[in-house]
């Protein structure tokens, strides 16, 4: 089973992230889990998201304390919230940042996972026209979990942009762009 | 045939609802139920069901509303969660004692106060008594299953009494997990459609409904109340037959998890279910010989189900996710001590309070109210009730 957690503020889409890789997920055959922790909700609020991915139903309810990857969709999260508790021996943190791999690696002082960082701001607003960071950490996230491969993810999240987006096919192009820009931006420092 | 999906729990309500296509349909939204009368809202927008939706303007309404159109013979539903169901409560009883046979989607959340959005089973243990059938969900799955099956029981000539299928808020509510949904119909055959025998709108008889009862009347509908709800028991056993038999997805009063040779059990219902399964699966694998029952219907209470679940269980911990304030334990803890009495007795017995208001309960806190219990059955001394996990 591959455990999850996904650190946001609220708004910034790392429920709605949670749920497309639960989707993405589900299209392999795998069984999945996505779910948000609601706390007191307010735009900006940090928020907590989750998956479980795993070949086996899955049965446990409960959050999720020892993940094997951690999210962080916004980097001034790290240090107010404790975003690497309990990450598994070996796990991964894969953060969205615009700062220098030495910077990072400062901010994750002490952390023994495997850092990836991905500028997903950049990338969105390069691709997409506004800041969305939830699509390019799907896929590294994606990338990093090693769920599928870069030519099947893009091919499964071609389909699921088009059933998404079948009112506004005009933004499938840029969702595509950004995920095939992340796998490729998302860099293990 | 039936399709792999993966939904919430709210949408996988809801996808029953769109399948069941009930005449009425009237609710006040409520989180972490609002999604399902959202859901039911673009149906209808969108011409998949051909339901009244009623948007009323309070829970109480809703309910009336229900009422009034169950007793009109019309298949009637609605959804809430705490407070909503609290102003409900009144009515409820009017449903029960009418012999409506109203189905409710239940997304358990606290009570206030204080404020809270979580899920715990107060609510919906608020009105055990009131007369309503209740059925818990562990996961989307059975929360989709149980709402198929709800209309079959409530309707059945021996029952006509109302459902209450309930879920945990925002656990199962709100997370999405695979799920198995049957094509619609299958579902709409067997369902079938609704009949009743009387009804207001039967230009043919005319009926009254909920009049003032005197007593010299009064008690012979309360009678009448207990043989419905006890004859529920087969026609739930009957109609989760047919389930089976069309989808090979088998339900009981309650479900018994490994309890072959168990020694120390829980007794638990809804999501916390899986949680705990999880925690048995660790434990049988280090050789503790745990085991787990799981209430699904609390009402009819399954009592002779859980005294013969028992076995050979020398130390049981019963679950409780509401505090009844009695003081000593919660509403499950009294009525599963209740069934063993005179059936099942000398098991050490703990009620524990747990999950309130959303505190996670987690396959480790599993793990160490088992410990406890291997204590209590080594002649450790235990209180009979308290709350686990909480600061104190």
């Amino acid at each position: 089973m591959i455990e999850i957690r996904w650190h946001g503020r609220g708004g910034q889409g790392a429920k709605t992230a949670a749920l497309l890789l639960a989707d993405a997920a589900f299209e392999t055959g795998m069984y999945v889990q996505g779910f948000p922790e609601y706390g007191p909700e307010r735009m900006g609020a940090p928020i907590t998201a989750y998956n479980r991915l795993d070949d086996q139903p899955i049965r446990i309810h409960s959050n999720i304390y020892e993940p094997d990857i951690v999210v962080v969709v916004d980097q001034t999260l790290v240090g107010p919230v404790d975003v690497t508790s309990g990450l598994k021996k070996g796990g991964a943190v894969i953060v969205n940042t615009d700062l220098s791999p030495a910077e990072v690696r400062g901010m994750f002082k002490g952390c023994t996972g495997a850092i990836h960082a991905i500028d997903a701001r950049d990338i969105s607003l390069r691709s997409m026209g506004r800041n969305l960071p939830n699509t390019p950490l799907l896929a590294a996230v994606v990338k990093v979990a090693g769920i599928m491969g870069e030519d099947e993810f893009l091919k499964n999240m071609e389909g699921s942009f088009a059933h998404k987006f079948a009112a506004k096919p005009e933004v499938i192009k840029g969702n595509m762009l950004a995920i095939r820009e992340a796998w490729r931006g998302a860099v293990l420092i | 045939m039936s399709r792999n999906d993966r939904m919430s729990g709210n949408e996988a309500v809801a996808t029953a609802i769109r399948q069941i296509n009930p005449d009425v349909i009237a609710a006040f939204p409520i989180t972490p139920s609002t999604e399902i009368p959202q859901y039911i809202s673009s149906f209808k927008a969108n011409g998949l069901i051909d339901t009244e939706f009623v948007a009323v303007e309070s829970e109480h309404s809703a309910m009336s509303a229900c009422i009034g159109a169950s007793a009109a013979g019309a298949r009637a539903m609605t959804a809430t969660s705490s407070a909503g169901m609290a102003l409900m409560y009144e009515l409820l009883y009017v449903a029960a004692s009418d012999r409506l046979p109203i189905v409710m989607a239940a997304v358990n959340r606290a009570l206030s106060g204080p404020i809270n959005i979580n899920a715990d089973h107060s609510d919906s243990m608020g009105a055990r008594d009131s007369g309503w059938i209740q059925i818990y969900s562990e996961n989307a799955q059975e929360a989709y299953d149980n709402m198929l099956m709800a209309h079959r029981i409530a309707e059945h000539p021996d029952v006509m009494l109302p459902v209450m299928v309930c879920q945990d808020g925002f656990i199962t509510s709100h997370a999405v997990e695979n799920i198995v949904i049957e094509d619609d119909g299958p579902v709409r055959g067997f369902i079938g459609s609704y009949s009743p025998e009387k009804y207001l709108l039967n230009p043919a008889e005319s009926l009254g409904v909920g009049p003032y009862s005197v007593s010299v009347y009064y008690m012979e509908i309360k009678r009448q109340q207990f043989e419905a709800m006890n004859s529920a028991r087969a026609v739930i056993a009957g109609v989760s037959e047919d389930f089976a038999a069309m989808t090979g997805r088998d339900y009981g009063m309650i479900e018994k998890y490994r309890m072959e040779g168990a020694e120390l059990a829980v007794i638990v219902m809804g999501s916390a279910a899986g949680t705990g399964k999880a925690a048995v699966d660790r434990l049988r694998g280090s050789g503790v010989k745990a085991g787990l029952v799981k209430l699904r219907v609390f009402r009819p209470f399954p009592d002779a189900e859980i005294a013969e679940a028992m076995g050979g269980v020398r130390a049981l911990g019963i679950m409780d996710r509401c505090d009844g304030f009695s003081a000593c334990g919660g509403p499950l803890g009294a009525e599963a001590r209740g069934a063993l009495y005179g059936r099942a007795e000398g098991i050490k017995t703990v009620n524990y309070v747990y999950g309130l208001g959303g505190r996670d309960m987690r396959v480790e806190d599993f793990e160490a109210l088992f410990a406890e219990l291997a204590r209590v059955r080594d002649g450790a001394e235990s209180l009979r009730c308290r709350y686990h996990g909480v600061r104190e």
